[in-house]
């Protein structure tokens, strides 16, 4: 299928690429951070640059998500208003699923701002807000599983699975590492909340968003349901 | 202009992460344990934009600037 600038469904294109991306850049981010925590480093791989990395993966990643945003609102298609992308849960269109992404780029810019301005909140203060992190990347893949037409596609799904896997392995890093002072018994219930989270969503997944008749499931308007109803970008 | 900065580590909060020795070495060495030392001298007007960068960069915030007046008539500070 070729996305010509003309195609009615070039916005819709838009808004599920730039999604992607911008999972692809969250996760890279997650992972940078943790690197970081963990004092990764290398000949040729200084820390001061996976610093760097870090910090400007998450500013790409306000970037593509604006991308993301501004075309979905801009698609005739579905009724989305650029305030259901800040204000989780009010809209029309799959409130749900939608306001999760909603409140996923709040904690992103929370993050991203308290972290341009850490010299001057304090360091205390900004390490409490940092732990937003591990909430801002899973809500994020759930807003991404719930509302995306995608989830059914074999190579998202792989991208999926890559991202998750990449995550999982960037918190047992973490757990495991000898630079974390937190006692053994706290880790433990790191990765048991962890492995429950896991298991609720890949259930979730199984039974929702992976099966056919999601989009009447999930609370899309009729109107954009009824066969043949004007379909530029027809979501499924 | 009789403001001279120097650079201070708060040794508490020093996690030896290492980034101020990476990003400012004319001014940062390593001990064995990885921690910085720092020298004490005013920092050269050259190297302040990347002193700057080190103090962003510290991950524990531990690296500070201190701020030494340098004997001369106090003038307008601002
Ligand atoms: C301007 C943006 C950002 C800056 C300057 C920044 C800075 C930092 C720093 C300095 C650390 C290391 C703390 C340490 O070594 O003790 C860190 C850790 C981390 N960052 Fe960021 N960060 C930014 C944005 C983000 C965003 C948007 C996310 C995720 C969505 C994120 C996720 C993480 C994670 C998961 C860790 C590990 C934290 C831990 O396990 O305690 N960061 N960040
Ligand atoms: S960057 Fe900060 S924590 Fe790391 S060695 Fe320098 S002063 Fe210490």
């Amino acid at each position: 299928m070729l996305v010509a600038a003309t195609d009615p469904k070039a916005l819709w294109y838009l808004t599920r690429s730039f999604g992607l991306v911008s999972l692809i850049l969250l996760t890279v981010t997650v992972g940078l951070g943790v690197a970081q925590l963990v004092r990764y480093a290398r000949p040729g791989l200084p820390r001061f640059l996976i610093a760097g990395l870090h910090r400007n993966a998450s500013l790409l990643a306000v970037a593509t998500l604006a991308v993301h945003i501004v075309t979905a609102v801009a698609d005739p298609f579905a009724p989305i208003a650029l305030i259901d992308a800040v204000i989780p849960f009010i809209g029309r269109y799959r409130p749900l699923w939608l306001g999760l992404g909603a409140l996923s780029f709040d904690l992103l810019i929370a993050l991203v701002v308290t972290s341009l301005l850490r010299q001057r909140m304090g360091l205390r203060a900004w390490r409490m807000l940092h732990w937003a992190a591990y909430a801002c990347w899973p809500i994020a893949v759930v807003h991404g599983l719930g509302t995306g037409t995608d989830a059914r596609t074999g190579w998202v799904q792989l991208l999926y699975v890559v991202c998750v896997g990449l995550v999982l392995a960037a918190l047992a890093w973490r757990l495991s590492t000898r630079w974390t002072t937190a006692p053994v018994g706290r880790r433990l219930g790191g990765a048991a909340a962890t492995a429950v989270i896991v298991v609720s969503v890949a259930a979730w997944a199984s039974q929702g968003p992976l099966r056919a008749g999601w989009a009447r499931r999930a609370g899309t308007p009729s109107a954009q349901l009824a066969p043949g109803a004007p379909t530029p970008g027809s979501h499924r | 202009m009789t403001r001279t900065r120097r650079l201070l580590v708060d040794p508490i909060r020093c996690d030896a992460h290492g980034l101020c020795a990476e990003l400012l070495p004319e001014m940062v060495q390593l001990d064995d344990w990885g921690y910085p030392i720092v020298s004490d001298q005013a920092v050269p007007a050259h190297l302040l934009g990347h002193a700057r960068r080190a103090v962003a960069a510290c991950p524990t915030l531990a690296l500070l600037f201190a701020e030494a007046e340098v004997a001369q008539p106090a003038r307008s500070r601002r």
